[in-house]
């Protein structure tokens, strides 16, 4: 079984080694300081299990298994008691506080064996109540992670499976849902004002009828966006008109 | 509309000597008018100066000498107007002592009124002063308890030490020892202590040493100070937050080795300490600096100083840089 450490304290990378040398048939293929690094190794060797600490430089472990298109078992070591990591807990998929006992670290081992890849889907889902806290996005870019300040973004737009991101140097896709980006982004800078459409409050220059009974806003940007009716109560409410 | 109901009863008094209502109106608008005005003006006066000493001295002498103004103004006035009439201006002569006697009064009482007002209006001022010195007193120590507990860095050092007694028993030991001298450090410290720069860069060197030992040799750090400014005195704990912010900004929100700068300058009769650390401007850019860290020791500078601008930021594209400037005082530094 090939194993990767990703965490960004060398104690703690050395403390999961020593623990894992008395299981002969792991392979440990990678020991990443960060998630950029991780990404790529997870990508290179294709381990079957990866040890993730959360908060590191740049990116979140949370962040970087997001980008991960089909990733490994995961037992995540944290520091962190969040409720967030209490949510993981009822999910069977491991995590370890530190610091943790070589009989805890056993036991997070016997349960990887049993533990299904659909879990990890439902991880990632949970993942998203933490990302909450985050004031960016990070996406993908030609296998490259890119973090987008969430100042930057100007709007979303639903494209299918995948959520198209407008900034000002560029657009950004994401495999996610627009239902995903109304709720963890924050609710008084972001709104969505219509069924494809979620919109940077700070961009608003023109609130104007378009047709009958139809809106429309202009961006500063001289973009205009429709807004639906219940998108145009929305906008009412958070620009007090 | 006090003053309303005195002037009708001073129209009705003159009215009832035998003078008709357009002379009574008049001689008790000019005077009343005037009076009022002159109250008026001690009042907005008191805005800007409140006696604190002799003031009841003071009460008098602004009565006499406005009294004695408006006599003046209000009988030639009157006079003015109506110095054919003699019977009316003969009136107003032999009303002359009694008027002053109430104008004397009035203004008297009017100054009364005002000063305990405006000192009343004071005292709330200084009790709402002490009252947000509790409140930040109490920030303090919530803060310190907060400290005290530092989960994260507590959990993350003791996992630290775990990987390392297998290993390096006597460095694990070493680390121990760091993070209980420190850990006590924030027990005894009081917020309203002051000790030397040196002092604090100490205190500040054990925290530095236990997160050097988590993150290995990716966290360096350049601490730089004369002899003087050493000897220079400082609130305690005032930098240890701004540090640890500094750390956590640079660790988290940037890639590569970090390195934080500690400089102390003495500058007149001012301490000037700066701290340095890396920085993305991108993605960093107004994060820093809005922490519970820089919001806690602003507050605190102001409610030792009462000045806002003792604690500055600045930043380039790749350096966050901290600048605090410590007034020296030669008095006792306990209050």
């Amino acid at each position: 079984m090939k194993v990767i450490i990703i965490d960004d304290e060398p104690l703690a990378r050395l403390l999961l080694r020593e623990y894992l040398e008395t299981y002969p048939d792991i392979e440990l293929v990678g020991e990443c300081s960060d998630g950029f690094e991780g990404f790529k190794a997870i990508q290179l060797h294709h381990p079957d299990l990866i040890f993730l600490d959360i908060q590191m430089p740049k990116i979140t472990g949370f962040e970087m298994l997001e980008m991960i298109d089909d990733p490994p078992k995961i037992i995540f070591t944290t520091a962190f008691e969040d409720h967030a990591i209490k949510a993981f807990e009822m999910q069977a998929i491991d995590y370890l506080l530190k610091p943790f006992s070589k009989e805890r670290f056993d036991k997070a081992m016997s349960g990887v064996k049993i533990i299904d890849n659909n879990k990890i889907d439902q991880l990632l889902i949970q993942s998203s109540s933490f990302s909450k806290l985050n004031d960016r996005i990070v996406v993908k870019q030609n296998n490259r992670i890119k973090i987008i300040p969430l100042s930057q973004v100007q709007y979303l737009e639903a494209a299918d499976d995948y959520v198209k991101i407008f900034t000002s140097d560029g657009n950004y896709l994401k495999r996610q849902t627009m239902h995903y980006f109304e709720n963890c982004l924050p609710a008084h800078e972001f709104i969505r004002i219509h069924r494809s459409y979620l919109l940077n409050t700070q961009l608003i220059t023109r609130l104007e009828l378009h047709e009958k009974e139809s809106h429309e806003v202009l961006l500063t940007n001289g973009i205009r966006l429709p807004v639906s009716k219940a998108g145009y109560i929305k906008l009412k409410e958070v620009l007090g008109i | 509309m006090w003053w309303a109901t005195w002037s009708l009863l001073h129209i009705i008094a003159l009215h009832s000597f035998g003078f008709n209502y357009l002379q009574s109106s008049l001689d008790s608008g000019i005077s009343n008018i005037l009076l009022a005005g002159l109250c008026l003006f001690i009042k907005n006066n008191m805005r800007y100066y409140l006696p604190k000493n002799e003031k009841y001295w003071y009460v008098l002498f602004v009565s006499l000498t406005l009294s004695g103004l408006w006599l003046l103004c209000m009988r030639l006035s009157l006079w003015s107007i109506y110095d054919h009439d003699s019977i009316f201006m003969k009136m107003l002569t032999n009303t002359s002592l009694i008027r002053f006697a109430i104008s004397f009064l009035l203004i008297g009482c009017s100054t009364f009124i005002s000063l305990i007002w405006y000192a009343q209006k004071d005292q709330l001022k200084e009790k709402e002063h002490q009252s947000e010195i509790r409140n930040m007193v109490r920030d303090a120590e919530l803060y310190k308890l907060r400290q005290q507990l530092q989960p994260h860095f507590l959990f993350n050092s003791l996992n630290s030490i775990s990987a390392l007694t297998k290993t390096q028993p006597d460095k694990a030991r070493q680390m121990v020892q760091q993070l209980s001298d420190f850990l006590r450090g924030t027990l005894k410290k009081e917020d309203q202590d002051w000790i030397s720069f040196e002092e604090e860069i100490k205190y500040l060197q054990l925290y530095l040493d236990i997160e050097k030992v988590r993150f290995g040799n990716r966290l360096q750090t350049n601490i730089h100070y004369d002899q003087e400014a050493g000897s220079l005195m400082i609130p305690t704990m005032l930098l240890q937050p701004l540090v640890e912010n500094a750390i956590k900004f640079s660790l988290y929100d940037t890639i590569g080795d970090v390195m934080i700068k500690i400089n102390g300058n003495s500058l007149k009769d001012k301490l000037t300490i700066t701290i340095k650390n890396p920085f993305d401007k991108e993605t960093s850019e107004g994060k820093i600096g809005t922490g519970f860290g820089h919001a806690s020791v602003r507050r605190r500078l102001f409610l030792l100083f009462s000045r806002n601008d003792l604690l500055q930021v600045n930043s380039t594209a790749d350096e966050y840089e901290t600048v605090i400037n410590i007034p020296q005082q030669n008095e006792s530094h306990n209050n």
